[in-house]
Parts: structure tokens; C-alpha cells; sequence
């Protein structure tokens, strides 16, 4: 019987591959690596590339990732997969988007914004009509 | 003969308000259960992610990064993911209320607060507030994506590394059950996941590519990350599940309003006749 390993594909989003392989392929940054069962306890980044899959009847199955982390230890491999292409610049450019977009909206005092604030002056006219009416009540 | 007009307009228009909320009750059925198998569907990813932040810090005593070092606390940092529409009952203003008990007590022990908003109730909430929000992102829809939430979670990292904030926390709400959904503060940094209560077995070490320091890094950073998704598609299930039980609260009184008007409206109209035929009555018994 061949040996096989344990294979988790995960992303943040969902779990994309669990299953037993003989070997896997997965696109390290110091380049590919080909893992066999028992090998040694390694982890490393993953570059965007495939990964491929042997498992024990011949099948082969590819995934792309996005980048990523791999763990191996001797029965198993976990592979962390990014669910996007990540780059230092291009999280750099979400976080001012971010401020960005917060600080617009704050500038921004039409549209939405006036919504919740005429919701809350009508309470407050509500309010006064009720007690309007409770003094005219009581003075007629 | 028009008895009771205004009651029969009345009961019409409550129907039809009832076949709206009972219509939003089934969509937001069916769209729980995709949101609770989304949320499900995070799980094994920071479960996995936690075993080998937990390793690596066992394995490797002498790095200390600085998203494991406590502090003294001057300045917090908050996120708060909300939901982007109204309707789903008291979700998103428990929420708040257990936010703003949190910043009272920040306020108390002098401790300043910055904000990043998800979602635009929280973002609307938090803009009339004085507090300084540094960070929104909102209109996400129902299936976020993690790379949309990115920004906000990098503004909060910045501002942690550069020692501006000395805490970071996230607020959401938990999925207890479909009737209970509770909002939650959980504090994110200094990582706290990382009590070696796990007693590993045997003294090994990983094979580093390209070094220990920079997949601690690299990891840590995307475990933030993921508790700040997997916050997102909880809050987005309890969502979902507010609405169906508020829709359906909402659909129940509406038909105790309609069963009453249609009691008013049937004694009105049986006064009516009884008024006509004895009217009849007396005119035949005067001729």
C-alpha cells in the first residue's frame, strides 16, 4: 500500500480541500517544492501559483492560490491560502482607501447623513406636537 | 351601502404592509442559512491558524513580536462591524450600547479611542459621536470578501506598530442561536490566543523558508485578519437571523391588528342593518 499524507487546503473564506494525497506540489517562495509523506517539519511562504494534488488512485487535482503559508509536518500538510493576490502596496492602497471613504462620508452632509438627522428631528417634533397637545388639553 | 370605509381601507393597507414583512421574513430565512454555512465555512482556517501561531511561539522563546507584547495601555483601538441595513430588530443598537459602555470606561481611565467602522449603521452611529474614526468601509453586500476589509484592518496594524494604539479590539455579534444573538467585544492585540496550554509533545522544530521571523509575521497579521472576517460573516448571519425573527414578530402583529379592525368592522356593519331594518320597520308599522 503507498503512504499517503493528510492535505488541507483552507482559506479565510472556506475550506476548499481535505483529503489524503501520496504527494503535493506547492509553489514555495525559495521555489516548488514536491512534499512526500513524512517529510520534515517545514513552513514557508507560498508564491500565487498552483498547487497540485496526487492522490493514492493516480487522480491529480490543481487549486490556484493566491499566495499563502504552507505547514508540513510527517502525516500532514495544512496550506493557508490567501483568497486574494496580496502585496504590501496594494494593502497600503485598501487602508487609505479606507480613511479615504471615512472621511468623505464625514465631509458629506447630504444624502445619507441627512437621513439619520431628519429621523432624529422628527422625534423631536413628534415630541413637541405630544406636548402640545397635553397643554392644550389641559388648558381647554 | 358604506360601512365602515375608513376601517376597510385601514385593514387593506395593514394586509399589505403584513405580505411585505412576511415576504422579507422568507428572504431573510433563506438567506441565514447560506450566511451560517459561510460562517461555518471560516472556522478550520483560523482554527489551523491559531495551532501554528501557537507552535511558533512555543518553538521560537527568544523572537518576541510585537504583536505578542503587552503594553501600557494609552490609547485603544476599536472595530466595529454593524450591519449595512436596517429592519433586523435590536442588533445593531445592542451593539452600540455595549460599545459605548466599553468607551465610558476607556473615558474614565483616561484612554483615547480610535474607530474603524464596518458596515454603515455602525459608520452612521459612530459619525455623530465624538470620537475619531479613522477608518470606514461599508456596503459590503451579503457575501463579503476578505480582501474588502483589508484597509480598515491595515489602518489599525499601522497605528499598532507605530505605537499609537496599545490595544486593539473587535465588536461584533455572536451567533448563539437563531433567537439569540450576542454583541461581543474581543480583543485582537496583543494577541491573547497564544497561552501555551497546549502541551506539545517531543522538542522539533520547523524547517523555516525563508525565516522564522518573517512567517511569524506573515501569519500573524492574516490571523488578525481572519478574526476580523470571521467577526464580519457572524455579524452577517446574526443579521439575517434578527431580521427573520423581527419580520416574523412583525407579521404576527400585524394579523392580531387585522383580526381586531375586522371585529370593529363587523359590528359596525351588523349595527348598521339592525338600524335599517327596524327603521324599515317602523315605517311599515306607521303606515
Amino acid at each position: 500500500m503507498t503512504m499517503t499524507v493528510h492535505v488541507d487546503i483552507v482559506s479565510a473564506e472556506k475550506e476548499i480541500f481535505s483529503g489524503s494525497a501520496e504527494m503535493v506540489f506547492a509553489p514555495a517562495e525559495m521555489g516548488e517544492v514536491g512534499i512526500t509523506p513524512r517529510h520534515a517539519p517545514l513552513i514557508s511562504k507560498l508564491k500565487p501559483g498552483e498547487v497540485r494534488l496526487k492522490t493514492a488512485d493516480n487522480e491529480e487535482h490543481h487549486f490556484y492560490v493566491s499566495g499563502g503559508l504552507i505547514e508540513v509536518q510527517p502525516h500532514m500538510v495544512i496550506i493557508l491560502a490567501d483568497t486574494a493576490i496580496r502585496a504590501k502596496d496594494i494593502d497600503e492602497a485598501a487602508a487609505l482607501n479606507a480613511k479615504v471613504k471615512a472621511e468623505e462620508a464625514l465631509e458629506d452632509k447630504s444624502g445619507k447623513m441627512d437621513y439619520g438627522q431628519a429621523q432624529a428631528q422628527l422625534a423631536q417634533a413628534i415630541m413637541q406636537l405630544k406636548m402640545l397637545d397635553k397643554l392644550r388639553k389641559r388648558g381647554g | 351601502m358604506a360601512v365602515g370605509k375608513e376601517v376597510r381601507t385601514k385593514i387593506g393597507s395593514i394586509k399589505n404592509t403584513q405580505k411585505i414583512t412576511r415576504a422579507m421574513e422568507m428572504v431573510a430565512a433563506s438567506k441565514m442559512r447560506k450566511t451560517k454555512d459561510r460562517m461555518q465555512a471560516t472556522r478550520p482556517y483560523s482554527k489551523k491558524i491559531g495551532r501554528i501561531i501557537k507552535h511558533l511561539a512555543q518553538a521560537n522563546p527568544e523572537y518576541k513580536h510585537p504583536y505578542l507584547i503587552a503594553r501600557d495601555v494609552k490609547r485603544v483601538g476599536i472595530i466595529v462591524v454593524s450591519s449595512d441595513r436596517g429592519l433586523c430588530g435590536g442588533l445593531n443598537s445592542n451593539l452600540f450600547r455595549k460599545t459605548l459602555t466599553h468607551l465610558m470606561q476607556w473615558d474614565k481611565a483616561n484612554i483615547d479611542v480610535d474607530v474603524c467602522t464596518i458596515g454603515s449603521k455602525a459608520f452612521g452611529f459612530f459619525s455623530n459621536l465624538k470620537v475619531n474614526l479613522v477608518g470606514q468601509v461599508s456596503k459590503l453586500g451579503d457575501t463579503p470578501h476578505l480582501k474588502d476589509i483589508v484597509g480598515v484592518i491595515k489602518i489599525m496594524l499601522d497605528a499598532y506598530e507605530a505605537g499609537r494604539i496599545d490595544q486593539l479590539y473587535v465588536v461584533s455579534n455572536e451567533f448563539v442561536n437563531t433567537m439569540t444573538q450576542r454583541p461581543t467585544v474581543e480583543q485582537l492585540l496583543p494577541v491573547v490566543a497564544c497561552e501555551l496550554d497546549e502541551n506539545l509533545s517531543g522538542h522539533w522544530d520547523y524547517i523555516y523558508e525563508p525565516d522564522a521571523k518573517e512567517v511569524l509575521d506573515h501569519l500573524l497579521t492574516r490571523f488578525i485578519e481572519s478574526k476580523v472576517y470571521q467577526g464580519l460573516v457572524e455579524n452577517n448571519a446574526c443579521e439575517q437571523a434578527a431580521r427573520m425573527v423581527a419580520m416574523k414578530s412583525a407579521s404576527d402583529n400585524a394579523g392580531n391588528l387585522i383580526g381586531e379592525l375586522q371585529l370593529i368592522y363587523n359590528k359596525a356593519r351588523q349595527a348598521a342593518i339592525t338600524q335599517e331594518i327596524s327603521e324599515i320597520v317602523a315605517g311599515a308599522a306607521a303606515v
